[in-house]
């Protein structure tokens, strides 16, 4: 029972801090993520987060409180859903609050200026870094910097290379769109041929 | 306060793809319909939620729940965004395991993973897009990746890093303006 309880209070300090650190909608968010979940053993492998993060993408509502029932659930069922969900939605609640009694200056104030400035860049390199990691691992085969294990997953970049282009046809492709090809592709490449 | 989260329940449940694709509906029902909020308060709320932490969706819902209700409003606005999801996804989750022992199912996983990194890549271009450039920028984003690609540092010291750099820059190059004023 204790044991349990300590589980949630880790899945809720962990979320509180994703919730916290997130800067910028739900895709700056699969860093901290990931970084959180596969340190802790959330959930079995690297593969299972990137399903949940597709079904989190695919699914209505906002990508945070999707991926996060998902984990919670995983870990702990309904409550664990419950608690993950509350810690990454109590940051904002907590501060949106504030700032909506007492702090109406808070955006044109000089620190908070330049704290939002040093931290806009910071945030594409590091979705950056996820997505070369999750391309070097699908279509190279390289984990871990293990880069003698290069191999090229033909099946794979020919998914990348369609689902590329198709997300490029218009100004905003919505992302079920690219999972709805990407997973049919995935059943003609490796199902079919 | 139940057509509050009457409303935030339906804009969770309508809206696909994260907090922007939410905040036309979040304009339609706040705005044009009740009237909870001014044009201009709305403009207000989508740049707080743009530059608080959190996801954005929580961010309105809680800004918008307690200029109608205070605290309650904020509330009850934000559980109804919140529920659709957490119901949706619970039911999924139970459901995922005896899906994933097809074969089929799992052939479609294999393609969709790579189908996730391209919106990961296209995500990371669109948020570099809107960053304004200039050699500060351009220093943070490469400290960002290497810091994280390498795992040097934890993601949650990168970012605050980056905010005191933020910080300690906005101050020096006033101070840079002032001299030059002199």
């Amino acid at each position: 029972m204790l044991e349990f309880l300590l589980e949630l209070l880790k899945l809720f300090v962990s979320f509180f801090k994703i919730g916290l650190f997130t800067f910028g909608g739900g895709y700056a968010m699969i860093p901290l993520i990931t970084q959180e979940v596969l340190a802790n053993g959330w959930v079995g492998s690297t593969d299972v987060l990137i399903d949940f993060i597709a079904i989190s993408e695919s699914t209505p509502g906002p990508f945070a409180i999707n991926i996060a029932t998902f984990v919670g659930f995983e870990q702990a069922g309904v409550i664990g859903a419950i608690v993950t969900t509350l810690g990454v939605v109590m940051p904002s609640f907590i501060i949106i609050l504030i700032i909506a009694m007492a702090f109406h200056k808070f955006q044109t104030n000089k620190y908070v200026q330049g704290f939002l400035a040093g931290i806009r860049p910071v945030v594409p390199g590091i979705i950056f870094s996820v997505a070369i990691v999750f391309i070097l691992r699908g279509l190279f085969n390289i984990e871990d910097y293990q880069y003698r294990d290069f191999k090229l997953e033909i099946g794979a970049l020919v998914i990348f290379a369609i689902a590329f282009a198709v997300s490029k046809l218009k100004r905003r492709v919505h992302p079920i769109i690219i999972v709805l090809i990407s997973g049919l592709l995935g059943i003609i490449i490796y199902g079919v041929l | 306060m139940l057509t509050l989260f009457v409303t935030f329940f339906k804009i969770g449940l309508f809206t696909f793809g994260g907090g922007y694709s939410m905040i036309p509906l979040i304009h339609f029902y706040a705005v044009d319909k009740y009237h909870w909020i001014t044009e201009d308060e709305f403009i207000d709320i989508i740049a707080i939620a743009e530059s608080t932490p959190g996801p954005i969706a929580i961010n309105s819902a809680t800004y918008v729940g307690y200029k109608v209700l205070k605290v309650k409003g904020s509330a009850a606005a934000t559980l109804g965004v919140v529920l659709p999801s957490m119901i949706i996804i619970t039911i999924i989750s139970a459901f995922l395991m005896q899906f994933k022992e097809n074969i089929w199912v799992e052939y479609a996983f294999m393609g969709i993973r790579v189908g996730v990194a391209v919106l990961i890549l296209n995500a990371a271009f669109r948020i570099f897009k809107k960053v304004k450039k200039n050699l500060m920028a351009w220093i943070l984003l490469v400290f960002g990746f290497v810091t994280v690609y390498f795992d040097f540092i934890p993601i949650v010291f990168v970012i605050l890093i980056g905010g005191v750099v933020g910080i300690i820059y906005a101050v020096l190059s006033k101070e840079g303006e002032v001299e030059k004023d002199a």
